[in-house]
């Protein structure tokens, strides 16, 4: 438990961990969100292309 | 060694190739930061000036040091396509800027957190190098909106590297800051050789670590801009409607 209060300054130093991996999963997850998108995307003007055919 | 860079410039061979490369990449990084961030959390010994707030350097200086790293891929990327008109390189370009600005907000927000038991202040107005990260992180802004305000792709691509390129003068700026001036912020520590090795391993494989981890993301994000920008290309179609007989 000591070594989890970081001599005093745990809510800084947690915080700082803290924000840095929330950071990274939000820039995974929106390059996914956005990957999936564009795969909805270009498949249906693809499709809406073959249709006018 | 060239006619795989050449390959690989091709936009299906990219899309094909990526994905391995993202795995390991994340892979790797996520590795070598549960090491980096274990080892700097609870083995690398308490600094006896700062005590145990010194810790935050292990995500604080892996972020701006991907915040500078990622404009210079996007300035650069721009630069080279503006001068020969590669279209991956717009894409990495393009892709670069969202992930910047991200490791710039965590470098701004960590050291203001740090800065509050140091320096008894988050944020000091006029400090030379965290008012040229700031600016940076609105260079990003303005690169990300000018990119989404003009719908002409290539149009885009070029006035947004326009501004990526004059924007890069801040980045020597930024780095030599607390050189050049008198600033809150503490001297040039990893490049200097200030550190004890026990400290600074842990920080050297965090930075490899993020920076491995950044390099997934951003070949991530390449991958959806090639998708997009090829979205007429023949092998677009055959790979999303194999039966519409796109081959």
């Amino acid at each position: 438990m000591e070594s989890l209060a970081m001599g005093g300054y745990g809510a800084y130093v947690w915080s700082s961990f803290g924000l840095m991996f929330i950071v990274v999963i939000i820039s995974a997850v929106q390059a996914r969100n956005r990957h999936h998108r564009a795969l909805l995307d270009v498949t249906r003007r693809i499709k809406a292309m073959e249709a006018k055919k | 060694m060239w006619k795989f860079f050449h390959k690989l410039a091709s936009p299906p061979h990219f899309y094909r190739m990526a994905p391995g490369f993202i795995l390991g990449f994340g892979i790797v990084g996520c590795a070598l930061i549960l090491w980096g961030t274990y080892a700097g959390l609870f083995l690398a010994p308490t600094d006896y000036q700062q005590k145990d707030a010194f810790r935050i350097i292990y995500v604080h200086v892996p972020a701006a040091y991907l915040s500078m790293m990622a404009y210079s891929i996007m300035a650069i990327s721009a630069g080279i396509g503006l001068i020969w008109r590669m279209k991956l390189a717009h894409s990495v370009a393009a892709a670069a800027a969202p992930l910047g600005a991200w490791f710039t907000f965590v470098a701004l927000a960590t050291g203001s957190i740090w800065g509050r038991p140091m320096w008894g202040t988050w944020w000091e107005w006029g400090d030379p190098r965290l008012t040229s990260e700031l600016l940076m992180l609105f260079i990003y802004f303005g690169y990300i909106a000018l990119r989404s305000a003009i719908d002409d792709v290539s149009k885009a691509d070029k006035s947004s590297a326009v501004l990526a390129l004059v924007g890069a003068v801040n980045i020597p700026i930024i780095h030599y800051s607390v050189t050049w001036w008198t600033s809150l912020h503490q001297g040039q520590t990893v490049a200097a050789g200030k550190m004890a090795p026990d400290m600074l391993t842990p920080l050297l494989i965090n930075i490899l670590g993020f920076t491995f981890l950044f390099g997934a993301l951003l070949l991530y994000r390449v991958r959806t801009e090639v998708l997009l920008r090829e979205s007429r290309a023949r092998w677009v179609k055959s790979m999303l409607l194999p039966e519409a007989g796109g081959a």
